[in-house]
């Protein structure tokens, strides 16, 4: 516990990062949920977001994808500035989500998921005169990703009847499927027993290849063996940056975790 | 005997019904009286369009009246003044009517809920009140009168005979209806309707793709619009009134929302009653109707046709696992 990271990080610069945050603000009736955050996501790593409960992970994840506008701030991907623009655009760009909150079609099945999200940047969606036997085109790479992501079981049952872990896979599987170049995760293993997190460790490893993934994770075992960074959050602002190895040991940080409730008002 | 058929059929039902559908709209003015018959299936096709939005889309369109009555207008006055034979005058009615959906639409569509239904209803009472002020085009409270209805100097205006005139554009609209649900720009609007955050996540426009349903679905308003304005010969001012509006959704809900031909059975059982009553010399329908409608949805809350579906589909069910192997079923005509 001798060592303290700044803020900054532990000296090591990033190169060209993919995403990034100056000064992102959001309020919600004059409570700043997300307080002037800097957020730098290098290209190719896996960028974990933790944080106490309440500490604006999730507000600054909808700020990121469009789901809510920044009071101040800018996000740039590349080139594109990301604020101010809609959900459906900043996808278009190449940023796909995953829900904290499962959110899905009950009444279609995996494969019609799937094939409803291949068939996204190709604009068949606008075709109503034709019939919707034409997405059938996509049934097959829609198998493929459903495999991938341990559902080639259950790719034609309805995806209501489920299992919570099988809901949280196609979650993945859906944002897989729009090929993005920035995956961002919201609580991929929430509400999730042993085996199902070992599960859906692998299939993360397994789908970072190639892309920037960044995780809003409670679960510290999982930030442990997927995070090539943490940023911590608390009360809406960065709390500190790092290397996880450098990270846990900080005394900020356990006090944010633990001591926070006896330490503050 | 019909019935059970249909349930063992189970999802192979489509063919059937289809057959007894067209049995049905081809028998119409034979069964009842013809003017009455032309009205049901102008109705029909109106509801079937309100459904694209109501039980497709997920928005209530409280402004319909805007699309059905304007294109009355707009086909009215093609008829009148330019002489072309009345099927153009019907399309161009329908057109006019998408048209105007664009900007009702553009402005109401990132609307939900109520909201929603409110600002189309306001937008209608706009159309409303131009056409009543607008007197040198429309007619104001006497509306336009003598429309024509011949085609190619044949004399269609017997209304038995126009009824099997205007019947294939019914049946065009309602095809075009069918075809919008089940293409994949159905599957979008569907997923719309269930999740429209998980749409938007998913890359889809969600607005844009909204707006294009308000426009497709005023379109075909303008279809059966224009086609009640020939049959009738008159385009009033009971079209764009908001009560117009409302008789659609009712019909809908009747029938049962997002059913797509549920709409026909409200339609054919709404006009039927008010023409019976009003037959009997009984002026207030709407008490009548109203409380029939409260019946309905208190005893039946999928609607008629929705009911039904839905008892065919738990017979289907129980049939197909005591005999045969079960198959995978689905309903005639969700986009599922």
């Amino acid at each position: 516990m001798g060592e303290r990271p700044t803020e900054t990080g532990s000296g090591a610069v990033l190169e060209a990062p993919v995403l990034k945050a100056r000064g992102l603000v959001r309020e919600f009736r004059g409570f700043r949920a997300v307080d002037g955050v800097d957020l730098d996501v290098a290209e190719g790593g896996v960028h974990a977001l933790v944080g106490p409960n309440g500490a604006g992970k999730t507000t600054l994840f909808n700020l990121l994808t469009g789901f809510l506008k920044p009071t101040a701030g800018s996000v740039r991907l590349g080139e594109h500035e990301l604020a101010g623009r809609s959900p459906e655009s900043i996808t278009r760009l190449g940023v796909a989500r995953s829900f904290q909150i499962t959110s899905l079609f009950a009444e279609l099945t995996p494969r019609r998921h799937v094939e409803l999200a291949l068939a996204s940047p190709t604009g068949l969606g606008w075709r109503f005169w034709r019939s919707d036997k034409a997405l059938g085109r996509f049934s097959a790479r829609a198998g493929e990703l459903l495999d991938e992501a341990g559902l080639s079981g259950h790719a034609d049952v309805p995806a209501g009847s489920l299992s919570y872990g099988s809901k949280r896979a196609l979650e993945l599987a859906l944002a897989l499927a729009l090929d993005p170049k920035v995956l961002l995760l919201d609580e991929p293993t929430a509400g999730m027993g042993v085996e199902d997190v070992d599960r859906t460790i692998e299939l993360v490893r397994r789908i970072r290849a190639g892309r920037t993934v960044v995780l809003v994770e409670h679960n510290m075992n999982v930030v442990a063996s997927l995070a090539d960074r943490v940023t911590v959050l608390q009360h809406g602002k960065v709390l500190v940056e790092g290397p996880y190895a450098e990270i846990r040991h900080d005394e900020r940080v356990i006090t944010a975790y633990l001591g926070d409730s006896h330490a503050a008002h | 005997m019909i019935l059970s058929r249909l349930a063992r059929s189970g999802g192979r039902s489509g063919p059937l019904l289809l057959a007894i559908g067209l049995v049905a709209a081809l028998a119409l003015p034979w069964m009842i009286y013809p003017p009455v018959a032309l009205d049901i299936a102008c109705w029909a096709l109106f509801a079937a369009a309100v459904d694209l939005l109501l039980g497709f889309t997920g928005l209530l369109s409280f402004g319909h009246a805007a699309f059905w009555g304007g294109s009355a207008y707009c086909t009215g006055l093609i008829a009148l003044h330019s002489g072309l034979p009345f099927p153009v005058a019907i399309v161009g009615g329908a057109a006019f009517a998408a048209l105007l959906a664009v900007p009702i639409g553009y402005l109401s569509v990132r609307l939900t809920g109520i909201y929603f239904a409110m600002v189309t209803l306001a937008f209608a009472q706009m159309v409303y009140f131009i056409a009543n002020q607008w007197r040198d085009v429309t007619g104001g409270e006497n509306g336009l009168q003598g429309i024509p209805r011949e085609l190619f100097g044949v004399d269609l205006s017997e209304p038995f005979y126009f009824y099997y005139a205007g019947l294939p554009f019914v049946l065009a609209g309602l095809f075009a209806a069918w075809r919008i649900v089940r293409s994949p720009f159905g599957r979008v609007l569907v997923s719309i309707r269930d999740n429209p955050a998980r749409t938007r996540a998913l890359g889809y426009p969600v607005d844009r793709y909204k707006l294009l349903a308000f426009v497709l679905s005023a379109g075909l308003s303008g279809l059966a619009g224009g086609l009640f304005a020939i049959g009738h010969g008159f385009a009033s001012l009971e079209g764009v009134y908001w009560t117009t509006s409302g008789q659609a959704v009712m019909m809908v809900i009747l029938g049962g929302i997002g059913t797509l031909w549920g709409g026909t059975i409200g339609a054919a059982l709404v006009v039927q009653l008010q023409d019976y009553l009003a037959t009997a010399g009984f002026q207030e329908t709407g008490i009548v109707t109203g409380l029939i409608f409260i019946v309905i949805v208190l005893l039946f809350r999928r609607g008629i046709w929705g009911t039904a579906r839905h008892l065919l589909d738990v017979r289907g069910r129980a049939a197909s696992s005591g005999d045969t192997a079960p198959e995978p079923k689905e309903a005639v005509d969700t986009p599922a």
